[in-house]
């Protein structure tokens, strides 16, 4: 993809969390300062007006790589080019704000990410009094009665406090306001994984149109994968910290290489009454603080070999996908095209 | 029907009615639900937060917390009323036949003793054997639900385990007693994908082997299409749907399951959107009459909003909806 297409270009991004024992323990018990590679070398393109998911499973990094992106975490290597800045060598204030409105970040919990004690009103113009988008009351007043609008509540909801409303609406609410700013780039963390199915279809169609109306890009994270694929144009694939593969996304739900994709794709329940047995991958994902040396799946995974326990495997082009595993290099991954007819579901009765 | 005697379920509820007394009035959080679970299957529950399933569960099992009571109903295990037992016969019952399995596996677990004085003690209050032969067996359930390195994992205590881990023990724990019906609440909910794949893989193989009957409360309709022989839809309180799987999840009847169906995203399905019902469940301070579906029903008709419809057969399910009553429906009369 061409330089001029990628709004958010990821490099080689890293995060560390210092998660030492006390300093004092540390002295008296010898015992050397500890580090969580929480983020570990992570190269992605989000491309203008698309959609790029992350997905993994609990802990593997995803929220930390969208909390770096939106800059509440300053990474501890790499970069984030956005637009063609190189974010975190922005040093003051003034150099950042005008990048800050530009992205918004929505989160899964729209509870907490509300102020109780704030009107819904006051809750969506914070960002336009903030970047003093707009000035005076009637134009910010009205300017918030069109953004409740487009997010599928009433204008007269403006008055009411956020307990007043269910998940699917508040999360409608947190959409407004990160709207309201008019920002061009969306970082998603899990935005329907605390709402019902039948919410979750409401939230992500308003998200789908959003995007379409207002040419918005979106970094999407999540742990369901069927969201995703519904979501996403590209989506990378992450474990303990590292991006294992990445592809558009019909490319890898339907030919995934890495065996970690392989087995978190054979792990969801389908609804197609296939009948199939499983044969889940034993193990789960090991403690963070020590991961496995080499390839981090290597302990669960059924193509390890000598090769894989020492030397960290990079991401390398495989037709259309991006792949970190040496048994692909090697040729002794077999090819796996996964088929399977979409489920046809409740067209009867 | 309450001659206890004459069915041969192994549990069935019948007219089942949950409250919750309030200074504003009654809550009627389960409104008259009956259902029956065979031996040896798996029964799935499902619906949207706040449905009714997990009071469902409690109900049966006599742990609902108080103000909330059965106002209404009965329940019948092997033949035997159950609602009406007093305490000490339902903690017996408990104890032996009816095994239950949370959400939180942390909930079942005592952090202060180890994995194994958990399991001996639960073994012992079963079958009078020593100490020593209830730790074989400890270690040997253990295995069974696949924690390696067992004979070493049963002298540590909960929080060495993690949360994957902790839920095999709570498998282990509900089946030292060897119960004839299994109550799983969101079993496994609060795990990863991976990890819930090895436990639904795990409590089919066990059920399958043990012949145990199982409860399956879930509001994901995947877990249910891979593990349940039947499978009930809850929606406000009430069972909406009930019917072998295959026929709910491929040929919803109701238009709640229908739409609940073709709203979750599937992979390999290529929608500029999904299909949406408006709108969301009531909370129980406002339930609407008649049909309780009826605010967000895209095939409402007159009679959906003053009366409501009870299951009856359509095919191989049942629904609770007008439209399968051929008296009621929109054009009836009209037509023969
Ligand atoms: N502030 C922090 N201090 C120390 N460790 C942290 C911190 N934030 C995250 N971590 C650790 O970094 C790793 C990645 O965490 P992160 O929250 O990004 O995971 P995730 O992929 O979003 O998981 P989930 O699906 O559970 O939300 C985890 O091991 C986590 O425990
Ligand atoms: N202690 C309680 N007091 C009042 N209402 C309750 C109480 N416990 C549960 N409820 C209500 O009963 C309904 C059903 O709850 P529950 O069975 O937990 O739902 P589910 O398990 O389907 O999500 C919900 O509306 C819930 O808010
Ligand atoms: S690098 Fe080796 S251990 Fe890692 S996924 Fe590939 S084959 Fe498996
Ligand atoms: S009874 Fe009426 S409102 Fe209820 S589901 Fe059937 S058609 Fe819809
Ligand atoms: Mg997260
Ligand atoms: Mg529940």
């Amino acid at each position: 993809m061409s330089a001029s297409d990628v709004l958010v270009r990821l490099s080689s991004l890293g995060k560390d969390f210092d998660v030492s024992p006390p300093f004092l323990n540390r002295l008296l018990e010898r015992e050397d300062r500890v580090l969580l590679k929480a983020v570990d070398s992570l190269s992605i393109d989000i491309p203008k007006g698309k959609t790029f998911s992350l997905v993994g499973e609990s802990g593997c990094g995803k929220s930390t790589v969208a909390k770096l992106v939106v800059g509440l975490y300053r990474p501890s290597r790499g970069s984030i080019v956005y637009d063609g800045i190189d974010m975190p060598t922005l040093k003051t204030q003034a150099d950042v704000e005008p990048f800050r409105k530009r992205m918004q970040m929505i989160f899964q919990d729209p509870y907490a990410s509300l102020n109780p004690r704030w009107r819904v009103s006051d809750i969506i113009a914070e960002p336009i009094r903030a970047h003093r988008q707009i000035t005076g009351k009637r134009a910010i007043d009205q300017r918030v009665a069109e953004l409740l609008v487009q997010v599928g509540l009433a204008s007269a909801d403006g008055v009411k406090f956020p307990h007043e409303f269910s998940g699917g609406q508040r999360q409608r609410i947190s959409i407004a306001r990160a709207l309201a700013g008019q920002p061009e780039f969306l970082v998603c963390d899990e935005p329907t994984s605390a709402l019902d199915v039948s919410i979750q279809a409401q939230i992500l169609n308003l998200m789908t149109r959003l995007q379409r109306q207002f040419a918005l890009t979106y970094l999407f994270i999540s742990h369901d994968l069927a969201v995703v694929y519904h979501i996403s144009d590209f989506v990378g694939v992450m474990y303990l910290g590292r991006l294992v593969e990445w592809a558009d996304k019909r490319t890898l739900f339907q030919r995934p290489w890495h065996p970690y994709t392989r087995m978190l794709l054979d792990a969801i329940p389908d609804l197609e009454l296939s009948g199939r047995q499983r044969s889940p991958v034993a193990g789960e994902v090991p403690n963070p603080i020590h991961p496995p040396s080499g390839c981090h799946f290597h302990p669960r995974c059924p193509h390890a070999n000598e090769r894989c326990r020492n030397e960290v495997p990079n991401l390398v082009r495989k037709d259309t996908s991006e792949v970190a595993c040496h048994a692909l290099l090697e040729n002794r991954l077999p090819e796996v095209t996964v088929t399977g007819e979409p489920a046809d579901v409740g067209s009867g009765g | 029907m309450s001659e206890a005697r004459s069915n041969q379920h192994l549990l069935s509820v019948e007219n089942l009615r949950v409250e919750f007394p309030t200074r504003r009035g009654t809550l009627v959080a389960v409104d008259r639900i009956s259902f029956h679970i065979d031996e040896g299957e798996v029964l799935g529950v499902v619906g949207e937060s706040g449905a009714g399933k997990s009071l469902t569960g409690a109900a049966i099992i006599g742990l609902l917390e108080p103000p909330g009571r059965v106002a209404e109903g009965n329940i019948v295990f092997d033949g035997e009323r159950i609602d009406d037992i007093g305490y000490e016969k339902m903690r017996r019952l408990r104890g032996n036949q009816i095994a239950m399995i949370f959400q939180d596996p942390l909930t079942s677990l005592n952090p202060l003793f180890t994995v194994g004085r958990q399991l001996t003690e639960t073994i012992r209050t079963h079958v009078s054997i020593d100490e020593r032969k209830a730790r074989v067996r400890a270690i040997e359930l253990l295995n069974e639900v696949g924690i390696p390195a067992a004979d070493r994992r049963v002298d540590q205590y909960p929080h060495e385990f993690s949360g994957g881990m902790r839920q095999r023990v709570v498998i282990a724990l509900a089946l030292a007693v060897n119960p004839r019906l299994i109550i799983a609440d969101e079993p496994t909910t609060a795990l990863d994908v991976s990890i819930q794949a090895q436990i639904i893989t795990l409590l089919k193989r066990l059920c399958r082997e043990h012949g145990t009957s199982v409860m399956l409360i879930t509001h994901d309709m995947g877990v249910i299409a891979e593990t349940a022989d039947r499978v009930a839809v809850m929606y406000a309180g009430r069972i909406v749907e009930i019917g072998p799987v295959g026929d709910v999840i491929k040929r919803a009847s109701h238009p709640y399951t229908r739409g609940l169906m073709n709203s979750i995203p599937v992979i390999r399905q290529d929608i500029e959107q999904l299909v949406q019902i408006d709108g969301s469940m009531p909370r129980l301070t406002d339930i609407p009459p008649g049909c309780a579906f009826n605010p967000r029903c895209p095939k409402v008709f007159e009679t959906c909003r003053t009366e409501r419809p009870e299951l009856v057969d359509v095919g191989a399910t049942k629904a609770a909806c007008w439209l399968y009553d051929y008296a009621r429906r929109p054009g009836a009369g009209s037509t023969t």
